[in-house]
C-alpha cells in the first residue's frame, strides 16, 4: 500500500532525480574504489566526501523546502536541527575512540579529561551504542522542534516573526554550545574521530559507504516529502501556506498541520547533520550560526521553492560554486553569494526549476496555439 | 659621643644659617639632616627621623620611604646618604632630595642604614605625618587612604594634628575616616570606638566593611555588637549600590541596543521591511567616523575633539544615501513579499561587508575618543564613565528627535499616512514611492548615527553590524512593532535583564536565557509588549 502511495505521486521528474542521484553516487564510489591514483578516471577520496557532503546539504535543503515551500514557514533556524543531529552522531563517534585518544581514557573523551571531568555527564550515557545515537539523531531535533512548534504555532506566531525567533533559537544554541561547561567540547567541538560501526572513518571504502548512505537518506527523504505533498494532507498544507485564515475557517487546524511538517522537517535535518559529521570529520558550535541557516534558504530559493527536486539541485549547485570560488577567488565568494541572494529574489523568484517549468509551459502553450493557427490558415502544410 | 657633638654642632650651625639664606640654606640643612641618618645607633637615627618629620617638608619623604624599605645606604668615603638601586656590579646611587642619579658604587663602598621595629614604627608615623601635612591635597588624600588601609595606631597623633590644620573638606573627611579606622585598632575608650564605627558606617564601601568586620572579630562586648551592626548595615548599602551598578550597566547596554534598534523600528516597525543589512548601515556609520578622524588626523589635528560632531551628520547622510539607493534598487520591487526582502537584504549585507573588508581590510580600525568622551566620575560608590553617559544621552536624544520628526513634521505626517493606508494617501496626492524611499533613508541614516556612537565602545570591523542585528530585531519585536516607546522600553528592559542575569549565570548563559525568554514571550504576546491595536487577523 505504501508502495502504491509512493508510485501514485511520482512523476517522471522524480524518477529521473532518483536515477541521477544513484548513478552519480555509484559512479563516484565505484571509480574511487576500483581505480588506482594516477588512473585517468580515478576519483580521490576527498571528492567522495565532498559529494557526500553535498548530498547531506541537499537533504537539509529538502527539509527546509518542505516547511517553506509547502507550508509557508520560513525557518532561519534549521542549522540548529542539523547541528543537533550532527552532535548526536559526533558523541557516538567520540565514544568509539576509546583508549586511542591522546589521554587514553577508556570512557571520557579527550576534552573531558582536559577539562577535569571526573565522570561522564548523564547526557552522554548510551551514546556508545549506535542504535541509541541513531535514535537521538532523530529524536533530539524532533523533540526540540515539536516543543518549539507547539508553542509557536498555537499562539499563531507567523511570518517574519517566526523567522526571527527561529533565528534567535539557533543563535541561543550556538552561544550555549560555545560554553566549555556544557559538556560538548566548547568551541573546539567534537573531532578526531576514528571508527564508525567498526570501520575506519578515514578509509576510502568507508567514505564511499557514507556517500551511498547519504544518497539513500536523500532518496528516502525525497520520497517521504513527495508522498506527503501529493497526498490530501499535502493539499491542506498548501492551503495553509496560501491562505491560513481561510483554511482555519473551513474547519482545519493549521497549527497541527504545521507542527507535524515542522517536526518531520527537523528530523530530516537531524539525519542530514548526522551523515555530514563523519564525512567532514568535525562538528563545532559554528555550525549553529544563523548565517548557515539563511544560506540553506538561499539554496532552496536558487533551486526553486516548493519543487523538492529544486531544493536538492540548488544545494548542490550553490555548494559546487562555493567550492570552486573559494578555491580560485576566495575574497570573491561573499560577493557572489550576496549577489546570488539579490539576483534570485529579484529576477528568479521561482528558482531554476520553477522558471524551467514556466518556460516549458509557455513553450507548450505557444506550440499548441501555434499548431492551432497553422492548422487554421494552412492545413496542407501540417501534413 | 663625638658623633653626637658633631651633629649638635651641625644643628646649631644650621639653625643659624636658616634665617639668612632661606632656600639654599634649607636645602643644605635638609641634606645635612638626611646625611645624619647614616650616623649613630638606632636611638640617634630615631632622633634624626623625628627631626626630619618636624621639618614638615615633604621632600624628605623619598628618603624615609627608602629607609623603611631598606634601600637607604651611606657612602663610606664621605658619609653621604643615598637611595640605592641594584645595578651591574653594585648599586646605582640616587640623590634622596633631588631624585637625580649620582653615579654608582661598589657593593663594599656603601653601607646599609639598618632599622629595627621601633624605627619602622617611627618611620611610618613620620611618613604619615609628613604626607598628611603635604601642600598637595592629592598627596594628603592618598596619605589618609593609606592610613585607613594600614590602621597603624602610631599615625593617630599625626592624624589629629593634620585634621586640625586641614582646609579641604574632602580631605578632612578622608582623614576623619582614617582616624576612626585607627581608633578601632588602638586602645581608646569603648565610647570612642563606637563613635568611630559610626564614621566607618558613613563611608560604607568595601574597605569600610573589612574594617568593621576586623573590628567585630577583634573586640568584645558593646564594641563587638556595634561593629557587627555596622558591618550589616554596610553590607546592605553595598548590595544596594551593586544593584544600582547593575542598573547602570544595564541602561548603558540598553542604550546601545536602543541606538541599534531605532533605525530598525522605522524600517521594520513602520514600513514592515525586514532589513537584514541594517547592521551594515551601523557599520558604515562607524567607518565614516573612522574616515573623518583619519582626515582630521592627517590635515586638521586641531579639530580632533569635534570629530564626532562632524561625523554624526556625515554618517547620517552617507548611510541614508546608501539606504535610499537600496530602497530604490532592490526593496521597492519586493514590497508585500517580506520573506524575499529578508533574503535579498541578507545577501546585500554580505556584499556590503565584503566591500568594506576589501577597502579597509579585515582588521579592527582604531577610532579615538575625544576629550569629553574620556574619563569617569564617581557618584557614591558608582563609577560612571563619560562615554557611556554620553551614549545614553545621545540615544535618548536620537529617539526623541525621531519622535518629533514623525509627529510634528509634514514628512512624518506623510510617512504615517502612507504606512496606514497607502492607496488613500496616494489618492490625497502624496508621492508614496518617494515617501517610501525617504523613510527607508531615514531609518538607515539613524543606523549610521548609531554607528558613530558604537565606534566609541566597540571594535570598528566589517563584522560590527552582525553582532547587533539579532539583538536589534529582538528589541523591536519585544517592544512591539511600530511603536517607538516600545522600542525604548524593550531596549532598556533587555539591557537591564542581561546585566542582572550576568552575575548569576555568566555573560553567555545570561544572553541565552534572555533569548529564551524572548522566544517564550513572543508565544504569549506575538505582537510585542506595546502592540498596535487593531482587528486585522493577518498582517
Amino acid at each position: 500500500m505504501t508502495l502504491r502511495l509512493l508510485q501514485g505521486g511520482f512523476d517522471r521528474r522524480a524518477w529521473m532525480f532518483l536515477a541521477v542521484l544513484f548513478t552519480a553516487a555509484l559512479v563516484v564510489s565505484v571509480l574511487s574504489l576500483t581505480t588506482q591514483p594516477g588512473h585517468p578516471l580515478h576519483v580521490p577520496t576527498y571528492v567522495v566526501s565532498l559529494v557526500g557532503k553535498y548530498l547531506c546539504y541537499a537533504l537539509l535543503a529538502l527539509s527546509v523546502d518542505l516547511v517553506w515551500g509547502f507550508c509557508g514557514v520560513l525557518s532561519l533556524g534549521h542549522a540548529a536541527f542539523f547541528s543537533l543531529g550532527g552532535y548526536a552522531m559526533g558523541m557516538y563517534l567520540m565514544r568509539q575512540i576509546g583508549t586511542r585518544g591522546v589521554y587514553g581514557d577508556p570512557v571520557l573523551p579527550d576534552f573531558m579529561v582536559f577539562l577535569n571531568y571526573k565522570e561522564l555527564p548523564w547526557f552522554w550515557y548510551g551514546f556508545d551504542q549506535f542504535w541509541f545515537a541513531a535514535l537521538m539523531v532523530v529524536a533530539v531535533p524532533g523533540v526540540l522542534a515539536f516543543v518549539f512548534g507547539w508553542f509557536a504555532f498555537r499562539s499563531r506566531v507567523t511570518g517574519v516573526y517566526l523567522s526571527i525567533i527561529t533565528q534567535a533559537l539557533t543563535f541561543a544554541l550556538m552561544l550555549a554550545f560555545f560554553r566549555n561547561d556544557m559538556g560538548f567540547g566548547g568551541n573546539n567541538g567534537l573531532t578526531d574521530f576514528k571508527d564508525i560501526l567498526g570501520f575506519d572513518v578515514q578509509a576510502g571504502s568507508t567514505r564511499a559507504g557514507l556517500l551511498m548512505a547519504s544518497a539513500v537518506a536523500l532518496a528516502f527523504g525525497f520520497m517521504i516529502c513527495k508522498a506527503l505533498v501529493n497526498s490530501k494532507f499535502g493539499k491542506v498544507l498548501i492551503a495553509v501556506r496560501d491562505a491560513e485564515s481561510r483554511t482555519r475557517f473551513l474547519g482545519y487546524r493549521p497549527e497541527n498541520y504545521k507542527l507535524l511538517v515542522w517536526t518531520l522537517s527537523a528530523c530530516m535535518a537531524g539525519v542530514a547533520g548526522a551523515l555530514y559529521v563523519p564525512q567532514v570529520g568535525i562538528i563545532n558550535p559554528s555550525e549553529f550560526t544563523p548565517a548557515n541557516s539563511i544560506e540553506v534558504v538561499i539554496w532552496v530559493a536558487v533551486g526553486g521553492r516548493g519543487t523538492l527536486v529544486g531544493a536538492a539541485v540548488g544545494a548542490v549547485l550553490v555548494n559546487l560554486g562555493k567550492t570552486v570560488f573559494t578555491g580560485v577567488l576566495p575574497e570573491f565568494w561573499l560577493f557572489a553569494l550576496g549577489g546570488l541572494f539579490i539576483a534570485v529574489t529579484l529576477f528568479l523568484p521561482k528558482g531554476i526549476v520553477g522558471t524551467w517549468d514556466d518556460l516549458m509551459a509557455r513553450r507548450r502553450a505557444a506550440r499548441d496555439a501555434g499548431d492551432g493557427e497553422l492548422r487554421g490558415t494552412a492545413p496542407q502544410e501540417a501534413d | 659621643m663625638a658623633r653626637t657633638i658633631h651633629s649638635l654642632v651641625l644643628f646649631l650651625a644650621l639653625a643659624w644659617l636658616i634665617p639668612t639664606g632661606p632656600a639654599r640654606a634649607a636645602d643644605d640643612s635638609l641634606q645635612a639632616r638626611i646625611d645624619a641618618l647614616g650616623t649613630g645607633g638606632f636611638a640617634d637615627t630615631a632622633k634624626q627621623i623625628q627631626a626630619l618629620a618636624a621639618t614638615g617638608d615633604d621632600r624628605v619623604v623619598p628618603a624615609l620611604e627608602a629607609l623603611l624599605a631598606g634601600g637607604l645606604y651611606v657612602r663610606q668615603s664621605d658619609k653621604k646618604v643615598f637611595i640605592t638601586k641594584k645595578a651591574e656590579g653594585g648599586f646605582a646611587l640616587i640623590d634622596p632630595l633631588t631624585g637625580r642619579t649620582a653615579g654608582t658604587a661598589d657593593t663594599f663602598a656603601v653601607k646599609k642604614i639598618r632599622v629595627n621595629n621601633r624605627l619602622r614604627r617611627e618611620l611610618k608615623a613620620a611618613l604619615g605625618g609628613l604626607t598628611l601635612l603635604s601642600k598637595d591635597p592629592a598627596v594628603r588624600l592618598k596619605a589618609a587612604a593609606a592610613v585607613f588601609k594600614s590602621q597603624d595606631p602610631d599615625a593617630l597623633s599625626a592624624l589629629d594634628a593634620a585634621i586640625l590644620k586641614e582646609t579641604d573638606d574632602r580631605v578632612r573627611e578622608a582623614m576623619r575616616q582614617a582616624r576612626a579606622a585607627v581608633q578601632l585598632k588602638s586602645d581608646v575608650p569603648e565610647a570612642d570606638k563606637v563613635a568611630a564605627l559610626k564614621v566607618i558606617e558613613e563611608r560604607g564601601d568595601r574597605d569600610a566593611l573589612s574594617v568593621a568586620l576586623a573590628a567585630a572579630a577583634q573586640t568584645e562586648g558593646a564594641v563587638k555588637a556595634a561593629a557587627e551592626a555596622t558591618a550589616k548595615s554596610i553590607r546592605q548599602t553595598l548590595e544596594l549600590w551593586s544593584a544600582a551598578q547593575n542598573v547602570w550597566y544595564g541602561l548603558s547596554l540598553g542604550s546601545v541596543l536602543l541606538l541599534a534598534a531605532i533605525g530598525l523600528a522605522i524600517t521594520f516597525g513602520v514600513m514592515g521591511v525586514i532589513n537584514m543589512a541594517h547592521g551594515e548601515m551601523v557599520m558604515i556609520g562607524a567607518y565614516v567616523t573612522f574616515m573623518v578622524q583619519e582626515v582630521i588626523r592627517t590635515s586638521l589635528p586641531g579639530l580632533f575633539d569635534y570629530s564626532l560632531l562632524i561625523a554624526v551628520p556625515l554618517a547620517f547622510l552617507v548611510a541614508g544615501a546608501v539606504g535610499m539607493a537600496i530602497e530604490r534598487g532592490i526593496i521597492r520591487f519586493l514590497y508585500g513579499r517580506p520573506l524575499e526582502t529578508l533574503l535579498a537584504t541578507w545577501g546585500l549585507s554580505l556584499v556590503l561587508q565584503q566591500t568594506v573588508r576589501t577597502i579597509f581590510g579585515p582588521t579592527n580600525r582604531e577610532v579615538g575618543a575625544p576629550e569629553f568622551m574620556s574619563g569617569a566620575f564617581e557618584v557614591g560608590h558608582l563609577t560612571v564613565t563619560y562615554n557611556r553617559l554620553w551614549i545614553i544621552v545621545f540615544a535618548l536624544a536620537v529617539l526623541f528627535a525621531l519622535m518629533a520628526v514623525l509627529k510634528k513634521t509634514p514628512l512624518g505626517l506623510q510617512m504615517r499616512a502612507v504606512t496606514q493606508n497607502r492607496r488613500m494617501a496616494g489618492a490625497m496626492g502624496i508621492r508614496t514611492s518617494w515617501v517610501d524611499a525617504v523613510t527607508f533613508g531615514l531609518g538607515s541614516g539613524i543606523a549610521g548615527i548609531a554607528g558613530v556612537a558604537l565606534s566609541q565602545i566597540d571594535n570598528v570591523s566589517p563584522n560590527l553590524g552582525q553582532s547587533y542585528i539579532i539583538d536589534s530585531f529582538m528589541v523591536v519585536v519585544f517592544g512591539g512593532v511600530g511603536n517607538l516607546w516600545g522600542t525604548l522600553v524593550g531596549a532598556m528592559t533587555l539591557g537591564v535583564a542581561n546585566k542582572f542575569l550576568e552575575p548569576y549565570a555568566g555573560a553567555v548563559l545570561g544572553k541565552v536565557l534572555v533569548l529564551v525568554f524572548i522566544i517564550l514571550f513572543i508565544q504569549k504576546r506575538p505582537r510585542g509588549l506595546f502592540a498596535l491595536k487593531g482587528r486585522a487577523i493577518e498582517t
